[in-house]
Protein backbone atom coordinates (compact mmCIF):
# COMPACT_ATOMS: atom_id res chain seq x y z
CA UNK A 1 0.00 0.00 0.00
CA UNK A 2 1.25 3.35 -0.93
CA UNK A 3 2.39 5.57 2.30
CA UNK A 4 1.58 8.69 3.09
CA UNK A 5 4.52 10.88 3.14
CA UNK A 6 5.73 13.47 5.93
CA UNK A 7 7.82 16.65 4.34
CA UNK A 8 10.47 18.60 6.47
CA UNK A 9 9.73 22.00 4.95
CA UNK A 10 12.85 24.58 5.18
CA UNK A 11 12.67 28.11 4.60
CA UNK A 12 16.28 28.97 3.19
CA UNK A 13 18.38 32.60 3.43
CA UNK A 14 21.77 32.36 2.77
CA UNK A 15 22.26 28.99 3.37
CA UNK A 16 20.96 28.82 6.62
CA UNK A 17 17.69 27.99 7.64
CA UNK A 18 15.01 30.71 8.94
CA UNK A 19 11.66 30.65 10.41
CA UNK A 20 8.71 32.70 10.25
CA UNK A 21 5.41 33.55 11.85
CA UNK A 22 2.79 33.64 9.27
CA UNK A 23 5.01 34.92 6.41
CA UNK A 24 6.61 37.59 8.57
CA UNK A 25 9.33 38.20 11.05
CA UNK A 26 12.15 35.61 10.34
CA UNK A 27 14.98 33.78 12.53
CA UNK A 28 17.72 31.80 12.09
CA UNK A 29 17.79 28.23 13.38
CA UNK A 30 20.84 26.87 11.87
CA UNK A 31 23.12 25.75 8.31
CA UNK A 32 20.37 24.67 5.71
CA UNK A 33 23.14 21.71 4.83
CA UNK A 34 23.55 20.17 8.68
CA UNK A 35 19.64 20.76 9.32
CA UNK A 36 18.96 18.66 5.50
CA UNK A 37 21.13 16.17 6.89
CA UNK A 38 20.11 15.65 10.38
CA UNK A 39 16.20 15.32 9.36
CA UNK A 40 17.45 12.67 6.48
CA UNK A 41 19.23 10.58 9.12
CA UNK A 42 16.20 11.04 11.49
CA UNK A 43 14.18 9.05 8.43
CA UNK A 44 11.88 12.08 6.82
CA UNK A 45 10.66 11.05 3.49
CA UNK A 46 11.18 13.90 1.45
CA UNK A 47 12.78 17.08 2.46
CA UNK A 48 11.80 20.55 0.67
CA UNK A 49 13.64 24.21 0.89
CA UNK A 50 12.39 27.20 0.28
CA UNK A 51 14.89 29.72 -0.92
CA UNK A 52 13.63 33.03 0.29
CA UNK A 53 16.03 35.08 -0.63
CA UNK A 54 15.97 34.03 -4.23
CA UNK A 55 11.80 34.73 -3.97
CA UNK A 56 11.98 37.82 -2.02
CA UNK A 57 15.28 39.84 -2.95
CA UNK A 58 15.43 38.49 -6.88
CA UNK A 59 18.64 36.76 -6.08
CA UNK A 60 19.52 34.14 -7.47
CA UNK A 61 18.92 30.51 -6.24
CA UNK A 62 21.39 28.91 -4.12
CA UNK A 63 22.69 26.14 -6.17
CA UNK A 64 25.69 25.54 -3.94
CA UNK A 65 23.33 24.64 -1.16
CA UNK A 66 21.14 22.72 -3.26
CA UNK A 67 24.22 20.49 -4.77
CA UNK A 68 25.82 20.03 -0.94
CA UNK A 69 22.34 18.64 -0.20
CA UNK A 70 21.97 16.58 -2.45
CA UNK A 71 25.51 14.90 -1.85
CA UNK A 72 24.41 14.01 1.36
CA UNK A 73 20.41 13.17 0.74
CA UNK A 74 19.50 10.58 -0.35
CA UNK A 75 14.91 11.18 -0.51
CA UNK A 76 13.45 13.34 -2.65
CA UNK A 77 14.72 16.62 -2.76
CA UNK A 78 12.18 19.57 -3.51
CA UNK A 79 13.69 23.27 -4.26
CA UNK A 80 11.63 26.08 -4.28
CA UNK A 81 11.65 29.84 -4.49
CA UNK A 82 12.87 32.20 -7.49
CA UNK A 83 12.58 29.80 -10.10
CA UNK A 84 11.79 32.27 -12.84
CA UNK A 85 12.17 30.15 -15.76
CA UNK A 86 12.93 26.97 -17.42
CA UNK A 87 17.03 27.62 -17.21
CA UNK A 88 16.41 27.95 -13.44
CA UNK A 89 14.62 24.97 -13.38
CA UNK A 90 16.93 22.93 -15.26
CA UNK A 91 20.01 23.92 -13.13
CA UNK A 92 18.09 23.53 -9.95
CA UNK A 93 17.60 19.63 -11.27
CA UNK A 94 21.47 19.21 -12.31
CA UNK A 95 22.49 20.62 -8.94
CA UNK A 96 20.52 17.43 -7.28
CA UNK A 97 16.73 18.69 -6.73
CA UNK A 98 13.89 15.88 -8.10
CA UNK A 99 11.15 18.28 -7.85
CA UNK A 100 10.81 22.20 -8.68
CA UNK A 101 8.09 23.77 -6.47
CA UNK A 102 6.73 27.18 -8.22
CA UNK A 103 4.02 29.26 -6.42
CA UNK A 104 3.79 33.58 -7.41
CA UNK A 105 5.79 32.54 -10.43
CA UNK A 106 3.20 30.47 -11.62
CA UNK A 107 0.45 32.56 -10.91
CA UNK A 108 2.20 35.46 -13.55
CA UNK A 109 2.75 33.12 -15.65
CA UNK A 110 1.01 30.03 -15.40
CA UNK A 111 2.81 28.48 -19.36
CA UNK A 112 5.24 27.58 -17.19
CA UNK A 113 3.49 25.00 -15.33
CA UNK A 114 2.81 23.56 -18.71
CA UNK A 115 6.47 24.50 -20.27
CA UNK A 116 8.31 22.74 -17.14
CA UNK A 117 5.81 19.89 -17.52
CA UNK A 118 7.11 18.96 -21.36
CA UNK A 119 10.28 19.67 -20.36
CA UNK A 120 11.26 17.82 -17.17
CA UNK A 121 7.89 15.66 -17.16
CA UNK A 122 5.22 15.87 -14.22
CA UNK A 123 6.42 14.25 -11.47
CA UNK A 124 8.90 17.45 -11.42
CA UNK A 125 6.73 19.81 -11.08
CA UNK A 126 5.11 20.66 -7.74
CA UNK A 127 2.34 23.84 -7.45
CA UNK A 128 2.70 25.53 -4.24
CA UNK A 129 -0.65 27.50 -3.40
CA UNK A 130 -1.03 30.24 -0.72
CA UNK A 131 -4.60 30.24 0.16
CA UNK A 132 -6.30 32.49 2.48
CA UNK A 133 -10.11 32.01 4.24
CA UNK A 134 -12.06 35.05 2.72
CA UNK A 135 -16.10 35.82 2.39
CA UNK A 136 -17.30 32.92 -0.44
CA UNK A 137 -18.39 35.67 -3.24
CA UNK A 138 -19.98 35.01 -6.47
CA UNK A 139 -16.17 35.11 -7.96
CA UNK A 140 -14.71 33.41 -5.10
CA UNK A 141 -17.39 30.49 -4.68
CA UNK A 142 -15.22 27.99 -1.99
CA UNK A 143 -14.19 30.75 0.16
CA UNK A 144 -10.48 30.90 -0.33
CA UNK A 145 -8.32 33.17 -2.78
CA UNK A 146 -4.89 32.88 -3.90
CA UNK A 147 -2.57 35.25 -2.72
CA UNK A 148 1.49 35.70 -3.88
CA UNK A 149 4.30 36.90 -3.09
CA UNK A 150 4.70 35.89 0.64
CA UNK A 151 0.78 36.87 1.38
CA UNK A 152 1.70 40.05 0.47
CA UNK A 153 -0.03 40.32 -2.63
CA UNK A 154 -4.52 39.02 -3.00
CA UNK A 155 -4.94 37.64 -6.56
CA UNK A 156 -9.19 37.49 -6.25
CA UNK A 157 -8.41 34.08 -7.55
CA UNK A 158 -10.12 31.33 -6.51
CA UNK A 159 -7.62 28.69 -4.82
CA UNK A 160 -10.37 25.74 -5.62
CA UNK A 161 -10.34 26.74 -9.67
CA UNK A 162 -6.59 27.49 -9.24
CA UNK A 163 -5.76 23.75 -8.26
CA UNK A 164 -7.74 22.38 -10.81
CA UNK A 165 -6.18 24.74 -13.70
CA UNK A 166 -2.49 23.94 -12.10
CA UNK A 167 -3.44 19.58 -12.43
CA UNK A 168 -4.56 20.31 -15.97
CA UNK A 169 -1.33 22.39 -16.72
CA UNK A 170 0.56 19.61 -16.25
CA UNK A 171 1.78 19.88 -12.07
CA UNK A 172 2.45 16.40 -10.71
CA UNK A 173 1.55 17.73 -6.75
CA UNK A 174 -0.10 20.49 -5.37
CA UNK A 175 0.84 21.65 -2.01
CA UNK A 176 -2.15 23.62 -0.06
CA UNK A 177 -0.51 26.10 1.97
CA UNK A 178 -2.29 28.03 4.42
CA UNK A 179 -1.87 31.61 5.18
CA UNK A 180 -4.23 31.76 8.38
CA UNK A 181 -2.91 28.61 9.71
CA UNK A 182 1.29 29.07 9.13
CA UNK A 183 3.49 29.44 12.23
CA UNK A 184 0.28 29.13 14.87
CA UNK A 185 0.51 25.32 15.94
CA UNK A 186 -3.08 24.71 15.76
CA UNK A 187 -3.52 22.00 12.93
CA UNK A 188 -3.86 22.16 8.97
CA UNK A 189 -6.57 24.20 7.74
CA UNK A 190 -8.50 20.68 6.68
CA UNK A 191 -11.39 21.95 5.10
CA UNK A 192 -9.54 23.54 1.89
CA UNK A 193 -6.77 20.44 2.20
CA UNK A 194 -9.55 18.29 1.49
CA UNK A 195 -11.74 20.47 -1.07
CA UNK A 196 -8.86 20.53 -3.56
CA UNK A 197 -8.05 16.79 -2.36
CA UNK A 198 -11.58 15.83 -3.48
CA UNK A 199 -11.32 18.10 -6.59
CA UNK A 200 -7.92 17.17 -8.42
CA UNK A 201 -5.95 13.26 -8.65
CA UNK A 202 -3.05 13.95 -8.32
CA UNK A 203 -1.14 13.93 -4.85
CA UNK A 204 -2.20 16.84 -2.41
CA UNK A 205 0.00 18.32 -0.08
CA UNK A 206 -1.12 19.62 3.68
CA UNK A 207 1.31 22.50 4.50
CA UNK A 208 0.88 25.07 7.71
CA UNK A 209 -0.30 24.63 11.39
CA UNK A 210 1.19 21.33 12.40
CA UNK A 211 1.93 21.85 16.06
CA UNK A 212 1.53 18.02 17.21
CA UNK A 213 1.30 14.77 15.72
CA UNK A 214 -2.04 14.60 16.26
CA UNK A 215 -2.13 17.43 13.50
CA UNK A 216 -0.91 15.22 10.93
CA UNK A 217 -3.36 12.64 11.75
CA UNK A 218 -6.35 14.75 11.54
CA UNK A 219 -4.93 15.71 7.65
CA UNK A 220 -4.87 12.48 6.62
CA UNK A 221 -7.97 10.67 8.59
CA UNK A 222 -10.22 13.89 7.50
CA UNK A 223 -8.95 14.92 3.93
CA UNK A 224 -7.16 13.04 0.94
CA UNK A 225 -4.22 14.43 1.53
CA UNK A 226 -1.19 12.40 0.07
CA UNK A 227 1.88 14.36 2.38
CA UNK A 228 1.53 16.70 5.29
CA UNK A 229 4.29 18.98 5.60
CA UNK A 230 6.08 19.49 8.99
CA UNK A 231 8.95 22.09 9.94
CA UNK A 232 8.51 24.15 13.38
CA UNK A 233 7.51 20.87 15.49
CA UNK A 234 10.93 19.29 14.11
CA UNK A 235 13.32 21.87 14.85
CA UNK A 236 11.91 25.05 16.02
CA UNK A 237 12.87 25.99 19.62
CA UNK A 238 10.59 28.21 20.01
CA UNK A 239 8.01 25.28 20.51
CA UNK A 240 7.53 23.34 24.14
CA UNK A 241 8.87 20.64 22.13
CA UNK A 242 9.86 19.15 19.33
CA UNK A 243 9.31 15.63 17.63
CA UNK A 244 11.62 12.98 15.96
CA UNK A 245 10.37 11.60 12.94
CA UNK A 246 10.24 8.70 14.77
CA UNK A 247 7.75 9.07 17.27
CA UNK A 248 5.54 10.96 14.88
CA UNK A 249 5.07 7.93 12.68
CA UNK A 250 4.55 5.52 15.75
CA UNK A 251 1.87 8.12 16.89
CA UNK A 252 0.37 7.60 12.99
CA UNK A 253 1.00 3.92 12.93
CA UNK A 254 -1.31 4.07 16.22
CA UNK A 255 -3.70 5.63 14.42
CA UNK A 256 -4.16 3.50 11.57
CA UNK A 257 -2.18 5.38 9.26
CA UNK A 258 0.30 3.57 6.49
CA UNK A 259 3.44 5.59 6.84
CA UNK A 260 6.71 3.90 5.97
CA UNK A 261 8.20 2.21 8.25
CA UNK A 262 11.41 3.40 10.63
CA UNK A 263 14.21 1.46 10.45
CA UNK A 264 16.50 0.93 13.52
CA UNK B 1 33.87 2.03 -12.87
CA UNK B 2 30.63 2.10 -12.89
CA UNK B 3 28.91 4.67 -15.73
CA UNK B 4 26.00 6.82 -14.84
CA UNK B 5 24.20 7.68 -18.50
CA UNK B 6 23.43 11.53 -18.35
CA UNK B 7 21.06 12.61 -20.74
CA UNK B 8 19.19 15.78 -20.57
CA UNK B 9 15.78 14.75 -18.95
CA UNK B 10 17.58 11.89 -16.64
CA UNK B 11 18.48 12.58 -12.90
CA UNK B 12 21.63 11.19 -13.44
CA UNK B 13 23.21 13.63 -11.13
CA UNK B 14 21.21 12.23 -8.11
CA UNK B 15 22.46 8.78 -9.03
CA UNK B 16 26.12 9.77 -9.05
CA UNK B 17 25.81 11.11 -5.47
CA UNK B 18 24.28 8.02 -4.34
CA UNK B 19 26.97 5.74 -6.14
CA UNK B 20 29.75 8.04 -4.58
CA UNK B 21 28.03 7.76 -1.18
CA UNK B 22 28.50 3.91 -0.84
CA UNK B 23 32.62 4.32 -2.48
CA UNK B 24 31.88 3.51 -6.06
CA UNK B 25 34.02 4.31 -8.62
CA UNK B 26 31.88 6.87 -11.05
CA UNK B 27 31.70 8.10 -14.19
CA UNK B 28 29.21 9.93 -16.02
CA UNK B 29 28.32 8.56 -19.41
CA UNK B 30 28.57 11.44 -22.19
CA UNK B 31 28.83 9.66 -25.71
CA UNK B 32 29.57 6.12 -26.74
CA UNK B 33 33.44 6.44 -25.94
CA UNK B 34 32.55 6.69 -22.22
CA UNK B 35 31.31 2.96 -22.56
CA UNK B 36 34.38 1.79 -22.91
CA UNK B 37 35.79 2.59 -19.51
CA UNK B 38 33.31 0.81 -17.79
CA UNK B 39 32.19 -2.44 -16.23
CA UNK B 40 28.84 -1.82 -15.24
CA UNK B 41 26.03 0.63 -16.82
CA UNK B 42 22.78 2.63 -14.86
CA UNK B 43 20.29 4.47 -17.06
CA UNK B 44 18.65 6.39 -14.91
CA UNK B 45 15.02 8.28 -15.70
CA UNK B 46 12.73 10.89 -14.87
CA UNK B 47 10.61 12.16 -18.20
CA UNK B 48 9.11 10.37 -20.70
CA UNK B 49 9.61 7.16 -22.41
CA UNK B 50 9.79 9.03 -26.25
CA UNK B 51 12.38 11.77 -24.55
CA UNK B 52 14.88 9.08 -23.55
CA UNK B 53 14.46 7.09 -26.13
CA UNK B 54 15.45 10.56 -28.35
CA UNK B 55 18.37 11.18 -26.12
CA UNK B 56 19.99 7.91 -26.70
CA UNK B 57 19.44 8.44 -29.85
CA UNK B 58 20.88 11.82 -30.36
CA UNK B 59 23.91 10.94 -28.16
CA UNK B 60 24.50 8.14 -30.65
CA UNK B 61 24.56 5.26 -27.42
CA UNK B 62 21.67 3.14 -28.11
CA UNK B 63 23.70 0.71 -30.50
CA UNK B 64 26.85 0.51 -28.96
CA UNK B 65 24.73 0.32 -25.41
CA UNK B 66 22.78 -2.44 -27.12
CA UNK B 67 26.10 -3.96 -27.98
CA UNK B 68 27.48 -4.26 -24.69
CA UNK B 69 24.71 -5.23 -22.91
CA UNK B 70 23.45 -7.49 -25.27
CA UNK B 71 26.47 -9.40 -26.56
CA UNK B 72 29.02 -8.37 -23.74
CA UNK B 73 26.69 -9.10 -21.26
CA UNK B 74 27.38 -6.03 -19.12
CA UNK B 75 25.85 -5.63 -15.84
CA UNK B 76 23.20 -3.59 -16.72
CA UNK B 77 20.32 -1.62 -14.41
CA UNK B 78 17.78 0.57 -15.38
CA UNK B 79 15.63 2.90 -12.85
CA UNK B 80 12.29 4.12 -14.04
CA UNK B 81 12.22 5.23 -17.27
CA UNK B 82 15.11 3.16 -17.74
CA UNK B 83 13.22 0.23 -16.51
CA UNK B 84 10.59 0.85 -18.80
CA UNK B 85 12.07 1.69 -22.21
CA UNK B 86 13.72 -1.95 -21.79
CA UNK B 87 10.25 -3.33 -23.05
CA UNK B 88 8.81 -3.39 -26.67
CA UNK B 89 6.39 -0.79 -26.25
CA UNK B 90 4.91 2.01 -24.40
CA UNK B 91 1.37 3.62 -23.89
CA UNK B 92 3.46 6.92 -23.03
CA UNK B 93 3.12 8.66 -26.42
CA UNK B 94 2.98 5.47 -28.52
CA UNK B 95 6.34 5.25 -28.85
CA UNK B 96 8.73 1.67 -29.36
CA UNK B 97 11.16 0.82 -26.76
CA UNK B 98 14.42 -0.49 -26.54
CA UNK B 99 12.87 -4.46 -26.71
CA UNK B 100 15.24 -6.22 -24.90
CA UNK B 101 12.84 -7.79 -22.54
CA UNK B 102 9.39 -8.83 -24.00
CA UNK B 103 6.44 -7.10 -22.75
CA UNK B 104 4.43 -3.24 -22.99
CA UNK B 105 4.02 -0.56 -20.58
CA UNK B 106 0.60 0.77 -19.35
CA UNK B 107 -0.56 3.39 -17.33
CA UNK B 108 -2.46 3.52 -13.78
CA UNK B 109 -5.87 4.00 -14.01
CA UNK B 110 -6.68 7.56 -12.80
CA UNK B 111 -10.21 6.76 -11.71
CA UNK B 112 -9.32 4.04 -9.33
CA UNK B 113 -5.89 5.70 -8.17
CA UNK B 114 -3.70 8.94 -7.80
CA UNK B 115 -1.63 9.33 -10.67
CA UNK B 116 1.06 9.55 -10.64
CA UNK B 117 2.31 7.16 -7.78
CA UNK B 118 3.96 9.29 -5.84
CA UNK B 119 5.52 8.15 -2.58
CA UNK B 120 6.68 5.00 -0.48
CA UNK B 121 5.56 2.12 -1.26
CA UNK B 122 6.04 -1.70 -0.17
CA UNK B 123 8.49 -3.99 -2.51
CA UNK B 124 8.16 -7.96 -2.18
CA UNK B 125 10.61 -10.01 -3.59
CA UNK B 126 9.80 -12.58 -5.60
CA UNK B 127 12.96 -14.86 -5.59
CA UNK B 128 16.35 -14.77 -4.67
CA UNK B 129 19.10 -12.70 -6.74
CA UNK B 130 21.91 -11.07 -5.60
CA UNK B 131 20.76 -7.49 -6.38
CA UNK B 132 18.16 -8.00 -3.50
CA UNK B 133 20.50 -10.25 -1.29
CA UNK B 134 20.03 -9.21 2.61
CA UNK B 135 16.97 -7.08 1.76
CA UNK B 136 14.85 -9.51 3.96
CA UNK B 137 11.34 -10.29 1.85
CA UNK B 138 10.19 -6.78 1.26
CA UNK B 139 10.99 -3.00 1.96
CA UNK B 140 9.57 0.30 1.45
CA UNK B 141 10.96 2.08 -1.66
CA UNK B 142 10.63 5.66 -3.18
CA UNK B 143 8.11 6.17 -6.37
CA UNK B 144 6.82 8.24 -8.92
CA UNK B 145 5.13 6.77 -11.61
CA UNK B 146 2.35 6.98 -14.13
CA UNK B 147 3.14 3.69 -15.91
CA UNK B 148 4.08 0.41 -15.22
CA UNK B 149 5.79 -2.53 -17.00
CA UNK B 150 4.00 -5.79 -17.80
CA UNK B 151 6.74 -8.31 -18.60
CA UNK B 152 5.38 -11.17 -20.96
CA UNK B 153 7.58 -13.47 -19.68
CA UNK B 154 6.50 -14.12 -15.67
CA UNK B 155 10.19 -15.19 -15.18
CA UNK B 156 11.81 -11.83 -15.36
CA UNK B 157 10.39 -10.40 -12.31
CA UNK B 158 12.07 -9.87 -9.46
CA UNK B 159 9.76 -7.38 -7.11
CA UNK B 160 6.16 -6.60 -7.45
CA UNK B 161 4.66 -3.43 -5.57
CA UNK B 162 0.35 -3.00 -4.66
CA UNK B 163 -0.85 -0.24 -6.52
CA UNK B 164 -4.10 -1.02 -7.86
CA UNK B 165 -3.18 -4.53 -7.41
CA UNK B 166 0.33 -5.70 -7.98
CA UNK B 167 2.35 -4.48 -10.38
CA UNK B 168 6.25 -5.52 -11.62
CA UNK B 169 8.71 -3.22 -9.89
CA UNK B 170 11.60 -5.16 -10.45
CA UNK B 171 13.21 -7.45 -13.62
CA UNK B 172 16.00 -9.20 -13.93
CA UNK B 173 17.05 -11.26 -17.14
CA UNK B 174 21.06 -12.59 -17.42
CA UNK B 175 22.43 -9.23 -16.92
CA UNK B 176 19.54 -7.01 -17.60
CA UNK B 177 18.46 -5.67 -14.53
CA UNK B 178 15.71 -2.61 -13.35
CA UNK B 179 13.68 -1.21 -10.70
CA UNK B 180 10.77 1.59 -11.16
CA UNK B 181 11.19 2.74 -7.70
CA UNK B 182 13.97 5.38 -7.45
CA UNK B 183 16.75 3.14 -5.91
CA UNK B 184 18.99 6.46 -5.38
CA UNK B 185 16.10 8.69 -3.70
CA UNK B 186 14.81 5.54 -0.93
CA UNK B 187 17.19 6.58 1.93
CA UNK B 188 19.41 3.36 3.53
CA UNK B 189 17.49 0.59 1.66
CA UNK B 190 18.26 2.02 -1.53
CA UNK B 191 21.66 2.20 -1.16
CA UNK B 192 21.69 -1.22 0.52
CA UNK B 193 20.61 -1.96 -2.82
CA UNK B 194 22.79 0.16 -4.77
CA UNK B 195 25.91 -1.62 -2.85
CA UNK B 196 24.49 -4.94 -4.07
CA UNK B 197 24.89 -3.71 -7.77
CA UNK B 198 28.16 -2.29 -7.10
CA UNK B 199 29.51 -5.73 -5.58
CA UNK B 200 27.65 -7.68 -8.40
CA UNK B 201 29.94 -5.62 -10.63
CA UNK B 202 33.08 -5.05 -9.27
CA UNK B 203 32.87 -8.52 -7.13
CA UNK B 204 32.42 -10.45 -10.16
CA UNK B 205 29.29 -12.59 -9.28
CA UNK B 206 27.36 -14.48 -11.49
CA UNK B 207 24.19 -13.08 -12.54
CA UNK B 208 21.82 -15.51 -11.99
Amino acid sequence: MLTKRLLACFDMRNGMVTKALQFQDNFDIGSAAEIACKIYEDQIDEIIFYDITASADKKPIDLATVRTVAKRVFVPFTVGGGIRNLDDMYQVLKAGAEKISVDSMAVRNPAIIEEGAKAFGSQCIVLSMQVKRVEKTERIRSGYEIAIDGARTYTGMDALEWAKRGESLGAGELCVNSIDCDGTHNGYDLEITGLIADAVSIPVIASGGAGEPSHIADAFLQTGASAAIISSMLYSPKLPRNYPVAEIKNFLLKEGIPVRPYLK
Amino acid sequence: MIGVIDYKAGNAPSVYNALKKIGGDVLMVKRAADLEKIHGVILPGVGSAMATMDSLNEMGIRSPLEKKVRSGNMPFLGICIGMQILFEHSAEGDVPGLGWLKGNVTRFDKNRVRVPQMGWNEVRFCRKHPLVENMGQSGHFYYVNSYHVNPADQDDILAVTDYDGDFCCMVQRDNIMAAQFHIEKSGPLGLKLLANYLQLVEGGKPLC
